[in-house]
């Protein structure tokens, strides 16, 4: 990937009377990138997304765009385009007209234009629509007429702000690989703006997981899922067991009162930490071959897998496996080091998760 | 058995048939029918009797064109013109008048658009001839308006009585019609839409013209139609703002029942002006492509 | 800055502009000269005189029983009609749709004048009746227009839901649906009423000689001089309605700020 910073969001930060939706964000994205904007609602995510598409001023920062300071330009005259939540199609134009409806004001020639629509409905695969009107479509159709809208203009920068939210599961799956094999064909950068995480996972490069207008952790999908920075973070991506605990020296952390090996080191001796184990990384083995033993609780099968909560050491662990283990059925807990993530308790209080500390 | 016991039966025989067959509406559209009879008995039949009078005469048997031919009447004919003009002139102020205030009102973003229709309604709460009379106060000769330009020794206007008296009052009594479809139709254009264009490149203007504008059409036309026909019509406006001397063609008309008493005459000179009303409002359904009867209200 | 200030003046203006003549109106109601154009000081006179004056009280009697009733014969058809047009297939809907907008399109002239040569044609005396007949006909369309759009977004599963938990279709109705479309019916009603009382075209023509509107009792003083008690009854009706209003809107808003707190709780 080319290291060249084509967004600069810096000290960003915006309110609404006294609620503050950003506070002092700083980001970049990249080239070629596909940076997924992750959080619940409320979280500062789609504000973000506006400040960058210009329909939001931001009370202090800056946005810089290809070197350039963008902040006060208006959205007409920036080299990006959205796709919009609900689409935003132009209901009393054809579809043709709506597609063509940027490349009219930049006076392209007619043919160019025509052109441009059919290599558009192509690329959504949905050739020969030209000439029908937005509503009698389906709501995935409408969205990929919104994406092509958005494309044809050659737009650096695709910003779209929960496409797929609208969508029913199956077809959701469907336009995440859309999207994918878009983003590849076209080679432009993508801003996208969700509160799924597995969207987020499936689709970024880069996700950057955001709460109460702060960011909380940046990286790629699979750091952001294997090494949560945060309880948070763990909570929100995922299933986890998150638990409170002790670090008692480099290397050993102690557990509901149990002795852990593991692999982080510098926490210090003696502190509070948090710890998340995936219930997939639990492994449940003979009473006698455990770390500590407990007794199933539940038992759900779910497919793939079946899951499991196992009462041990006074708190109920969620265990994904695909070796059944009765109801009642006493168990040995085994986790290996390098599964158990240690993380530092949040230092303030809006870095504090909600709804983690059940 | 008894006569009239037979025909009881019969009777719920064809009751029992009639439900049946109304049976395929399904129970619930039989709601409406009492409104179906109602609108029968007191739109469709009356208006079939103002065609039926407009088109038989006292005089001569069968049907004429007579009562029609009435509009070429010189008085006649000056009156509808002048009703045209008039009612032409007030809708055009109207609508631009209404429009920006319309855009304004969207700008403003107002928690619910019932307080636009509220403070658009509640002047109807005051009696509309009094209202329209409180115009002679503020427009006379020696009037609200005039009094003060008096005190800042500007020149006095003299309106009252002239045709501008009329526009004037057909304008304040009208506006809100114009206003209130208007500003529900461009409430409903999502901010996200009006983004987009800005997105793809419009500037405001064009963002106006391309998008705003044409989504707001069917409010538009709706609000032409609720200024231009009771314009075209009225009889009272005239009578208080114009003086005795203006007549316009629902002056004629009215004083064709009211006074003359020939009901052949003032229901064929109604056929007339209904024929105008249907015109104007073919023009504008050929610029309304997607209304479906659905209305902006 | 400057843009949103020349906004707020031209608001301002057209709202002048809609409520001059209202002001103009409550003015005279305090005037002690009875001429329209002289101010002869201030007096309550008109007021006291007002509840004197047996013809204008019985046409304000007659005005509001008029408009309560048509408003509610109206509600009701309109309301029924509604649901069952809302049960229609394309068509028929269309067809009906199309001939409840005929009342608001034709001309209210066109509209009296019709009815006044069905009234006669049957034999059927011209009078309150008459009237009352006419005040249902031209306000049904706005019951349905305003029922019509609430019905349209319900959700139809709710009036399954309550049959389905054992309700008749009956109760189910007044339970679950009309709980739904009630502000649309209760915007009709009041639509309704406001229309009928600020007739005077069709009142005109439908009401014969011996019934009397305060629309038709003004239009009659016109030429002679408007008594000054009407200014006096006419404000009063205004400031009550007023009054109303802003106790409604009140309460509107501070019921919209429980729900507000309320909804804010949980994220906090």
């Amino acid at each position: 990937m080319i290291d060249n910073k084509l967004i600069d969001l810096i000290n960003l930060t915006k309110s609404y009377g006294n609620n503050v939706v950003i506070d002092d964000l700083n980001l970049y994205i990249r080239e070629n990138e596909f940076l997924t904007l992750l959080g619940p609602s409320g979280c500062g995510k789609t504000t973000t997304l506006r400040i960058i598409g210009g329909f939001e001023q931001p009370d202090q920062g800056r946005v810089i765009f290809d070197g350039k300071d963008i902040t006060k330009l208006p959205p007409n005259e920036r080299q990006l385009n959205t796709v919009f939540q609900k689409y935003a199609l132009f209901t009393h134009m054809t579809i043709a007209e709506n597609i063509a409806f940027g490349l009219k004001i930049k006076k392209k020639s007619k043919q160019y234009i025509k052109d441009k629509i059919s290599y558009a409905l192509k690329l959504v695969n949905l050739d020969g629509f030209e000439n029908r009107m937005p509503d009698s479509l389906s709501g995935g159709q409408q969205q990929r007429i919104a994406i092509a809208r958005a494309i044809v203009n050659e737009p650096k920068v695709l910003l779209l702000d929960e496409p797929l939210g609208a969508l029913d599961l199956k077809l959701r799956q469907d336009m995440q690989y859309e999207l994918i094999r878009l983003k590849n064909e076209l080679g432009i950068t993508f801003v996208y703006v969700t509160h799924d995480q597995e969207e987020a996972l499936t689709m970024s490069d880069t996700i950057m997981v955001m709460n109460q207008g702060y960011i909380q952790q940046i990286g790629s999908p699979e750091k952001i899922y294997n090494e949560p920075k945060n309880a948070f973070v763990a909570d929100f991506i995922g299933e986890s067991n998150i638990i409170n605990a002790t670090m008692v020296q480099d290397r050993l952390v102690n557990i509901l009162g149990t002795n852990f090996p593991c692999v982080d080191e510098g926490f210090g001796k003696i502190q509070p930490v948090d710890v998340v184990i995936r219930p997939e990384d639990i492994d449940l083995v003979d009473p006698e071959d455990g770390i500590i033993t407990g007794r199933v609780t539940s038992l759900i099968f779910k497919g793939v897998h079946y899951e499991m909560t196992v009462m041990a050491n006074g708190f109920e662990w969620l265990v994904h496996s695909t070796d059944l283990s009765p109801v009642g059925a006493e168990v040995g807990i085994k986790v290996d080091p390098y599964d158990i993530q240690i993380m530092n308790k949040p230092e303030s209080e809006d870095e504090e998760a909600v709804g983690v500390n059940e | 058995m008894s006569n009239q016991e037979e025909s009881k039966v019969t009777t719920a025989e064809a009751t029992v048939t009639l439900v049946k067959k109304s049976h395929r509406f399904s129970g619930k559209s039989l709601l409406s029918f009492p409104y179906i009879l109602w609108m029968g008995a007191f739109i469709i039949i009356p208006l079939i009797m103002v065609v039926y009078y407009g088109l038989t005469s006292k005089t001569s048997n069968g049907f004429t064109l007579e009562n029609l031919k009435l509009i070429a009447d010189p008085i006649n004919q000056r009156a509808l013109f002048l009703s045209l003009k008039l009612s032409l002139i007030s809708t055009l102020v109207c609508l631009l008048l209404a429009y920006p205030l319309a855009l304004i009102l969207k700008s403003m973003k107002l928690k619910s658009n019932s307080f636009v229709v509220l403070v658009m309604i509640l002047p109807m709460w005051m009696n509309f001839l009094l209202r329209t009379i409180a115009w002679q106060n503020i427009l006379e000769n020696n009037g609200i308006i005039n009094t003060v330009l008096k005190a800042l020794n500007l020149p006095t206007i003299n309106i009252i009585n002239t045709p501008t008296a009329i526009v004037l009052g057909m304008v304040y009594n009208f506006l809100p019609f114009m206003i209130l479809p208007i500003y529900n139709t461009l409430a409903k254009v999502d901010d996200n839409v009006i983004n987009a264009a800005r997105d793809l490149g419009a500037n405001s203007f064009t963002t106006f013209r391309k998008i705003i504008f044409p989504l707001s059409i069917p409010g538009v036309i709706s609000g032409i139609t609720m200024v231009f026909v009771p314009s075209l019509t009225t009889f009272v406006i005239s009578n208080i703002l114009g003086g005795s001397k203006i007549v316009l063609i629902g002056n004629v008309i009215e004083q064709q029942f009211q006074k003359v008493g020939n009901w052949h005459a003032g229901s064929g000179l109604s056929l007339v002006l209904m024929v105008f009303i249907l015109i104007s409002m073919a023009i504008l359904a050929k610029y309304d492509k997607e209304t479906e009867g659905t209305n902006v209200w | 800055m400057v843009k949103k200030i020349s906004q707020k003046v031209y608001v301002g203006l057209v709202m002048i502009f809609l409520y001059a003549p209202i002001l103009v109106l409550i003015v005279l109601s305090f005037n002690k000269s009875k001429s329209r154009s002289k101010w002869g000081g201030f007096t309550l006179d008109w007021y006291k005189s007002l509840f004197q004056n047996e013809e204008i009280m019985s046409a304000l009697y007659t005005t509001l029983i008029i408009a309560f009733l048509s408003a509610l014969i109206a509600t009701v058809i309109g309301t029924a009609a509604s649901i069952g047009i809302n049960h229609m297939r394309k068509v028929p809907k269309t067809i009906l749709m199309g001939i409840t907008n005929i009342p608001m399109l034709n001309a209210d002239i066109v509209t009296g004048i019709s009815l006044m040569l069905l009234f006669v044609a049957v034999n059927f005396t011209l009078g309150f009746k008459s009237v009352l007949i006419a005040h249902i006909t031209f306000n049904i369309p706005y019951v349905i227009l305003s029922v019509m759009p609430k019905l349209k977004q319900t959700n139809k599963n709710t009036y399954e839901a309550a049959l389905d938990l054992g309700a008749s279709p009956i109760s189910a109705f007044f339970k679950v649906v009309l709980p739904d479309i009630l502000p649309g019916v209760f915007s009709g009603f009041l639509l309704a009423f406001t229309m009928s009382l600020d007739d005077f075209i069709i009142t005109h023509f439908t009401r014969g000689a011996a019934v009397n509107t305060l629309s038709t009792k003004i239009y009659a003083e016109t030429r002679k001089g408007i008594k000054p008690e009407m200014y006096a009854l006419s404000t009063l009706l205004f400031l009550s309605v007023l009054i109303l209003l802003i106790l409604i809107n009140r309460r509107n808003d501070s019921i919209e700020k429980k729900r507000n707190s309320v909804a804010l709780a949980p994220s906090k």
